[in-house]
């Protein structure tokens, strides 16, 4: 039996072109000893460090990150002449395992964040129903809640994809509108069982409390299958920017149906086409017919780590690491290649895998110092694969703006710098 | 093995512990009902065949001239060139640059006094009485060639507009659910 720090020569073998190793390479104890200079490397200063000589700093009551972590930010696009309307991304290039942080969950506001007193909002359900209700947020709160992690994503999501050029910039302010919570609230089943739907309401006109009284049509069917009214996000009450103090959470649908600070909703025959669901978050294709409720986000997935930005320090073993999710159900497989596409290997998926949710991969890597494209792609357990740009493009055109789910390709230089390409 | 007592129980428990969609916990029942001035107050919602429009008027001259003060600073002049979403002309969504004008892709007339009146002007949204949507919506269909200089709008001529990419749509759910 070798010694447990002596990696077993076998196990280096690359499993496709480009240096990428056994998905399993990391769970073996004889990987740490190969690991470990590429952490340690820059040990230096005072011994030991000042931090170690004086009490450090008291209680607080709502943690801060590290200020050395001041970079870890949300990236703001928003109009000028209308601050409260635009966008901002969460940095998925600086984070990791699958759980965004509040403070940085992805916002698309409208009209700007609403302060709202809670003890004045109510939620009014009525329309084609029996009993219109109106219930108040601490009513919503005695009922019997339910969590569930998913993903919430933006239908802009990633849509400089469509652009003739690839962007330069880092992966989370190209897919960063799109982040993972803990949802806690009530089955808006629950509600929708006591208002008591008629038979002929096939939709639910949803309306926020927002300046933009951002309304959109959701699909009676969805509301009554796995949507909350959720009231917390990732433990705490939601943030005013995720739609304090209630928001639907529609589990793999296009975020807009999501809608953030709920105040009302009309149970309808048909959907009242609304600005939302016509002008917007439709996507025109090459015929002139636009795609219209096109609500489920496509499987898709990216590397994180390493991306544009980053830079590797020179040859030598790497972690490769990424996102992929699908709206259909769970992730069943992420393949990575660092030949272009021409060879994959299979990555690790980090338990636990939920369906509508991210799901995070992992894969040991070699890196010879030779200029390569990473890609990876991500599969679901409908079977669907993620398509290659040159597929996607084909089949949408480029001016559909939503729903841009293709294989995304990191130029590796000889330099350790990275740049996304289109290959 | 089982005995059928056990067995009983055994069903009886996994009763309880079947797909939580299905058996959504029995809520307590805590929604007050709403009245229908309540909803009334509230309800804004306005549908393609018109419902939920409410009374009023306005006309394409009245409506130019709220236009003017109130959203061309957003908007440009004529709905074209200011730092807001173009609302006039634009090129039709078979056209190598599509735009998402009103005239050329907003599928009902309906929806322009539905989100204007919800939420425009972008720096005092609801501002605007119900007339002045009506005008404010005849302007915007004027500079798009869908209503004559001289028009009046109301909920009746509103609904029968037909625009022009009413039928520029495809359903994706539930064909693809």
């Amino acid at each position: 039996m070798p010694h447990p720090h002596t990696p077993d020569p076998d196990a280096w073998a690359p499993v496709a072109a480009g240096g990428l190793l056994d998905r399993r390479l990391f769970l073996r104890q004889s990987l740490g000893a190969g690991l470990a200079w590429a952490g340690f490397e820059a040990m230096a200063g005072e011994e030991p460090p000042p931090w170690m000589r004086t009490p450090g700093a008291p209680f607080s009551n709502y943690g801060q990150p590290s200020p050395s972590e001041q970079a870890t930010i949300r990236w703001i696009s928003a109009n000028p002449g209308a601050p409260g309307n635009g966008i901002s991304w969460t940095p998925l290039h600086r984070l990791e395992g699958m759980v965004t942080p509040n403070g940085l969950h992805f916002e698309r506001h409208h009209n700007g964040v609403p302060r709202i007193d809670p003890d004045q909002h109510r939620l009014l359900i009525h329309g084609l129903v029996k009993n219109p209700l109106s219930f108040g947020v601490d009513d919503l709160l005695r009922y019997p809640l339910v969590s569930r992690l998913c993903f919430v994503e933006c239908g802009g999501n990633s849509n400089a994809g469509w652009h003739a050029e690839p962007i330069q910039t880092p992966v989370g302010y190209f897919h960063g509108l799109a982040s993972c919570s803990e949802w806690t609230g009530v089955p808006l089943a629950t509600l929708l069982d006591e208002a008591g739907l008629l038979p002929e309401a096939r939709w639910l006109i949803a309306e926020g409390a927002d300046a933009a009284a951002l309304d959109i049509s959701l699909p009676v069917e969805k509301a009554l299958d796995d949507a909350l009214v959720a009231l917390y996000q990732n433990g705490e009450r939601l943030r005013p920017e995720n739609g304090y103090p209630i928001r639907i959470i529609l589990p793999g649908w296009e975020a807009v149906l999501n809608v953030k600070w709920l105040r009302r909703l009309q149970a309808a025959k048909e959907p009242a086409m609304a600005r939302n669901e016509t002008a917007q978050y439709t996507e025109p294709q090459p015929s002139g017919i636009a795609r219209q409720f096109s609500f489920v986000m496509e499987a898709k997935s990216f590397i994180t780590h390493p991306s544009p930005g980053h830079r590797l320090r020179g040859p030598g073993l790497y972690q490769i690491s990424g996102l992929a999710w699908s709206g259909r159900g769970k992730i069943k497989r992420v393949e990575v290649s660092a030949d272009g596409g021409k060879s994959w290997a299979e990555a690790a998926l980090q338990e636990p895998v939920l369906p509508q949710c991210f799901t995070r991969f992992r894969l040991p890597w070699r890196w010879s110092g030779q200029p390569l494209v990473l890609k990876s792609r991500a599969v679901d357990e409908t079977g669907y694969v993620q398509p290659e740009r040159a597929v996607l493009v084909d089949e949408r055109g480029r001016n559909g703006y939503f729903h841009y789910n293709a294989i995304v390709a990191w130029a590796v230089a000889a330099d350790g710098s990275l740049s996304h390409v289109y290959a | 093995m089982s005995t059928p007592k056990r067995l009983a129980a055994a069903l009886v428990s996994a009763s309880l512990w079947v797909d939580p969609a299905q058996a959504a916990p029995e809520g307590p029942e805590l929604g007050r009902p709403a009245t229908p001035q309540e909803i009334a107050a509230q309800d804004i919602n306005v549908f393609p065949d018109g419902s939920g429009l409410p009374p009023g008027q306005g006309t394409v001259a009245a409506g130019k001239a709220l236009y003017a003060s109130r959203c061309a600073g957003c908007h440009g002049p004529q709905g074209v060139g200011g730092s807001a979403e173009e609302l006039a002309g634009g090129s039709p969504p078979n056209s190598p640059h599509p735009d998402r004008t009103l005239g050329a892709y907003w599928p009902y007339a309906t929806t322009v006094f539905d989100y204007v009146r919800r939420a425009m002007p972008i720096d005092a949204p609801r501002s605007l009485d119900d007339n002045q949507v009506y005008a404010v919506t005849a302007y915007l269909l004027h500079l798009n060639g869908l209503l004559g200089a001289q028009a009046t709008l109301d909920a009746k001529t509103l609904a029968a507009i037909k625009m022009p990419n009413r039928d520029g749509f495809q359903r994706v759910w539930p064909e693809h659910p």
